[in-house]
């Protein structure tokens, strides 16, 4: 009965406390005793902290606790430590947290910071990551060469603003390009952008006199927020408990550590009382961190039958003022930053730069919407300059079996197919046909595509562990600690666990909120890895308990083990199920009618280490770093209004070689999400600042997503199903994935439609109209 | 200054002690531990915290809650009758229309003003309704079909 669940729509475990708002979330809870923070920001992008000012804040009643930058000499960071609770001397963006007090009240803690007064020098800031590597760039870390990071696998350098510097080179450039027939070289620009979580980032933490300290968060990862301030702090993790309720959203943005080491500092400093913090949107927006921004270069030589010989990239990321997760981005985007193409002769540098501004972290696809921006705009103008067409040229060159990634990984059958997925599109859009009418004498319609790959990017031993706990009336707790933040991974774990325990969904219980004391250890929820990783710890969790499960029965029945099967919540003798028992005998140890008993309560566990990953040679890039690649691609029509700029999406088909569905419906609300998300990206968000560098719309008045009015008329999702080696059912992760390529697909389409190449995002009416005036050079 | 506002809140009149400066959405939050409104930017700009008051639906966030003194309120937690949630709540889980749940609350509370009002609208009146109300994650038109498909089984049922 439940060899079709895999692939079923089954509905969203979580659904009905969350339509009926009773899921609680960080920002709901309140503990006894708690008091409330608040934050005093930096006004300034850069500048020295020449003093503060604490005294009429700490005499205003009701004040418990009140920190600066020097009370805190702690530094955080998952891989590069760089990032002190407070600002530290010194302000290295405008809204950086210099201060902080915990009050009774929100709105006593708010009339506190107001007191705090700090005196400033400013310095002189650093806004542009290319003017940054300049060697008469202001330092944004000056001892950057202190800070720890890990080693062997990032490459920060001593007294210049660059935080990694991620190198890849194979065979013969130099070679590639001198014999080409045709070298194409274009540049583009993406600015900073927002995840734009609806809930804001919401902490609260409990440090107890005992030096325990118990943190309840809306973080993606309870065990890396435990291992980063834990090793900020040199305490033990059992010191440290992290519960995660319910999450109003990540995208990245909650991966890592935030607001946790601040809250629980303040509760030490205010006599152990519970200290809670919430970001307020401003905040969110000028404080939390942000995506990114990315300078990107490619040259492509080629000949003229349009197949890539050689290829030469530059990455300058603009990281802003810390790169404690950035530094990966730029590694990550290193490695895979070419593409899904097959060249033989390649170079890429991808550099993390400081500014000073907001920093950048994980967002939905970790680099890759940035640098894909770049490349899947960049392969349609080379395609353009050849005088083919963009899906022939693309097939010409996109990696098959047999064909080796830019760091010598072999493609095969296993790694599914990107050719497929571009295939789907292509047919999905009608390519080659001309675009529908436009809706009107102003209005010019045309097509795009574009192609995308993602991998998980993260250490080569990152883990996942699963717990199956039976209850007494052989109903089972299903535990992880990937946190479903919306993407529905609870519910696809749960159809998982039950196809393999073969019992009812309904016989599940996933433990949804997370706790470090008593869930099984999870690295992070991030780069799509969780369906993978979780799922083949849910597989051998479920292994292991139908084990414990045939062990005990087989000595109640006197059968070997291994004519045991199961399913039905019983177990019986294969071909004889008369001989059977009921799950409810055995799950809690099995009882003669003597009374005595064998066995004991079935508590199966899974774990699972990424296996076959190598690090990158620092040299040339060489490595495995993949365990798992997605491929997708996108078509659009899009309609392009000549006189307002404005661009609508008519259409847009996504396809992704998924290795297999494991729930539909959410498989669908994944990409129906993640693409609409790429489009708020593609035509409106961006981070607008002004000269000196203060962030000007941190708002959602100024900072534009998209909204219901937004959203393309239609959308068609495409899932091929190659299955995957190593995953569970063959399934790859796809919750990036359709984020990526968004941008690109559009202005491709844009350019079909109006012959205008736009290289720096967002594509903004005005942008748009002023292209099609030939008013601003695009470049 | 503080002071108590009597109200109506799904049907039950309750008294709430209240500062003067506090929105509305804080006196359901903090002053009755109705959390299921949310706030998701506390300047009307994001509908996370939307209720319908007097039949309307308001950002709670931009409401003062002295101004609900002797008005009749409805919040998320008033959509289900008792472990019966709502054909609305319902189409919203078959739809696919809830991602992190975040938004889902003021979402439900924008489209069931629009069926009290319109029982019957057409996409872009439900398109209407809901622009005001941001969500990150589901892109939409999950949402859109389960406000029709709602409009649709209430109907039937009333029918």
């Amino acid at each position: 009965m439940q060899d079709d669940l895999i692939g079923k729509s089954v509905p969203r475990i979580d659904g009905v406390e969350k339509v009926t708002g009773s899921a609680v979330y960080t920002q709901d809870m309140t503990l006894p005793g708690m008091l409330y923070a608040k934050m005093l920001l930096s006004p300034h992008p850069h500048a020295r902290i020449v003093s503060v000012n604490t005294s009429a804040a700490r005499a205003l009643p009701g004040v418990r606790a009140v920190l600066t930058g020097a009370d805190l000499p702690y530094r955080l960071g998952l891989y590069m430590v760089d990032k002190p609770i407070l600002a530290d001397g010194k302000t290295r963006y405008f809204g950086e947290p210099v201060a902080a007090v915990a009050a009774v009240t929100e709105d006593i803690a708010r009339e506190a910071v107001d007191l705090i007064e700090v005196e400033y020098e400013i310095l002189e800031p650093v806004l542009d990551a290319r003017k940054a590597l300049q060697k008469d760039s202001p330092l944004v870390h000056e001892f950057l060469h202190t800070y720890d990071c890990v080693k062997g696998v990032f490459c920060p350098v001593e007294k210049t603003n660059i935080a990694n510097d991620f190198r890849l080179k194979k065979g013969d450039p130099e070679g590639g390009f001198a014999g080409s027939d045709m070298v194409v070289e274009n540049e583009f620009y993406v600015p900073q952008v927002q995840h734009v979580p609806m809930e804001t980032h919401c902490s609260i933490a409990h440090y107890k006199p005992n030096g325990d300290i118990q943190i309840w968060t809306s973080a993606q990862s309870p065990f890396a927020v435990r291992d980063l301030l834990r090793a900020a702090l040199d305490i033990s993790h059992a010191r440290i408990r992290v519960i995660v309720p319910t999450v109003g959203g990540g995208f990245g943005g909650k991966a890592g550590i935030h607001l946790e080491p601040l809250v629980a500092m303040l509760s030490r400093a205010a006599g152990f009382r519970p200290v809670k913090i919430t970001a307020t949107r401003t905040e969110e927006f000028k404080t939390l961190p942000c995506r990114q921004g990315l300078h990107a270069r490619i040259k492509t030589g080629v000949t003229k039958e349009g197949r890539i010989l050689a290829e030469e990239i530059e990455y300058i990321w603009d990281a802003g003022a810390y790169a404690d997760y950035g530094v990966n981005i730029g590694r990550a985007s290193g490695y895979s930053g070419a593409g899904p193409y097959d060249i033989e002769n390649i170079s890429i540098s991808s550099l993390t730069v400081y500014t000073t501004k907001p920093f950048g972290t994980a967002y939905r696809g970790f680099g890759h919407v940035e640098v894909f921006w770049a490349v899947e705009s960049h392969m349609d103008m080379v395609a353009r300059e050849l005088g083919m067409d963009p899906y022939e040229f693309r097939m010409k060159n996109l990696l098959d079996i047999g064909s080796r990634t830019v760091t010598g990984e072999e493609v095969t059958e296993s790694t599914g197919s990107v050719r497929k997925c571009l295939e789907e599109v292509a047919r999905g859009i009608e390519w080659g046909k001309p675009p529908g009418e436009a809706g009107g004498p102003n209005k010019v319609r045309g097509k795009g595509i574009a192609v995308l790959h993602k991998a998980p990017a993260m250490p080569p031993n990152t883990a996942s562990s699963a717990v199956i706990k039976f209850n007494e009336d052989a109903t089972a707790n299903v535990m992880v600690s990937g946190v479903d933040y919306g993407q529905g991974t609870a519910t696809s774990l749960t159809q998982m666990a039950a196809y393999h325990l073969r019992l009812p969904v309904e016989n599940l219980h996933f433990v949804w909120g997370k706790d470090t004391d008593f869930g099984p250890y999870d690295w992070q929820t991030v780069a799509s890895r969780l369906t993978m990783m979780g799922g083949i710890s849910i597989e051998r969790a479920a292994a292991d308990a139908i084990y414990q499960i045939k062990e005990t029965a087989a000595e109640a029945l006197g059968v070997p083990a291994a004519e045991l099967e199961h399913g039905d919540g019983r177990v019986f003798v294969r071909g004889d199920e008369s001989r059977a028992l009921d799950f409810k005998e055995v799950v809690m140890g099995y009882k003669y009618p003597d009374g005595h008993a064998i066995g004991g309560p079935v508590i199966g566990r899974g774990r699972y280490v990424a296996e076959g990953l190598t690090n990158l040679d620092l040299e040339t890039g060489q490595g495995l770093p993949a365990l798992c690649w997605t491929y997708g691609a996108h078509a659009v029509e899009v309609e392009v209004d000549k006189e307002t700029g404005d661009v609508e999406i008519i259409k847009i088909v996504s396809a992704f070689d998924v290795g297999k569905v494991i729930n539909e419906a959410l498989c669908r609300g994944q990409v129906l999400g993640g693409t609409v998300q790429g489009l708020g990206c593609t035509v409106s968000e961006h981070y607008v600042y002004d000269g000196e560098g203060h962030l000007l719309n941190a708002s959602f008045t100024d900072y534009k997503i998209p909204t219901v009015r937004d959203i393309p008329r239609e959308m068609v999702q495409v899932f091929i199903e190659t299955p995957h080696d190593k995953g569970p059912f063959g399934a790859r992760g796809v919750a990036e994935h359709p984020m990526i390529s968004v941008p690109s697909v559009i202005a491709n389409a844009i350019f079909d439609a109006a012959g205008v190449r736009i290289l720096d995002l967002p594509l903004c009416p005005e942008r748009v109209y002023f292209a099609l005036k030939g008013k601003l050079a695009a470049k | 200054m503080i002071r108590d506002i009597n109200l109506t809140v799904n049907g039950e009149p309750v008294s709430i002690r209240v500062e003067d400066h506090w929105t509305l959405l804080r006196a359901l939050r903090e002053g009755l531990g109705l959390t299921g409104t949310k706030e998701g930017c506390g300047n009307g700009e994001c509908g996370a915290c939307t209720v319908i008051l007097e039949g309307r639906p308001v950002n709670s966030c931009m409401v003062l809650a002295v101004e609900a003194e002797g008005k009749e309120l409805r919040t998320i937690e008033g959509e289900a009758d008792g472990e019966n949630i709502s054909g609305l709540q319902q189409a919203f889980i078959d739809e696919g229309a809830i991602q992190c749940g975040f938004c889902t609350p003021g979402m439900v509370m924008s489209a069931r003003a629009l069926l009290m009002r319109n029982p019957d609208p057409g996409e872009d009146e439900v398109k209407e309704a809901i622009c005001g109300n941001l969500c990150r994650c589901t892109g939409y038109k999950p949402i859109v079909s389960a406000i029709l498909e709602a409009a649709r089984r209430e109907k039937k049922n009333a029918g």
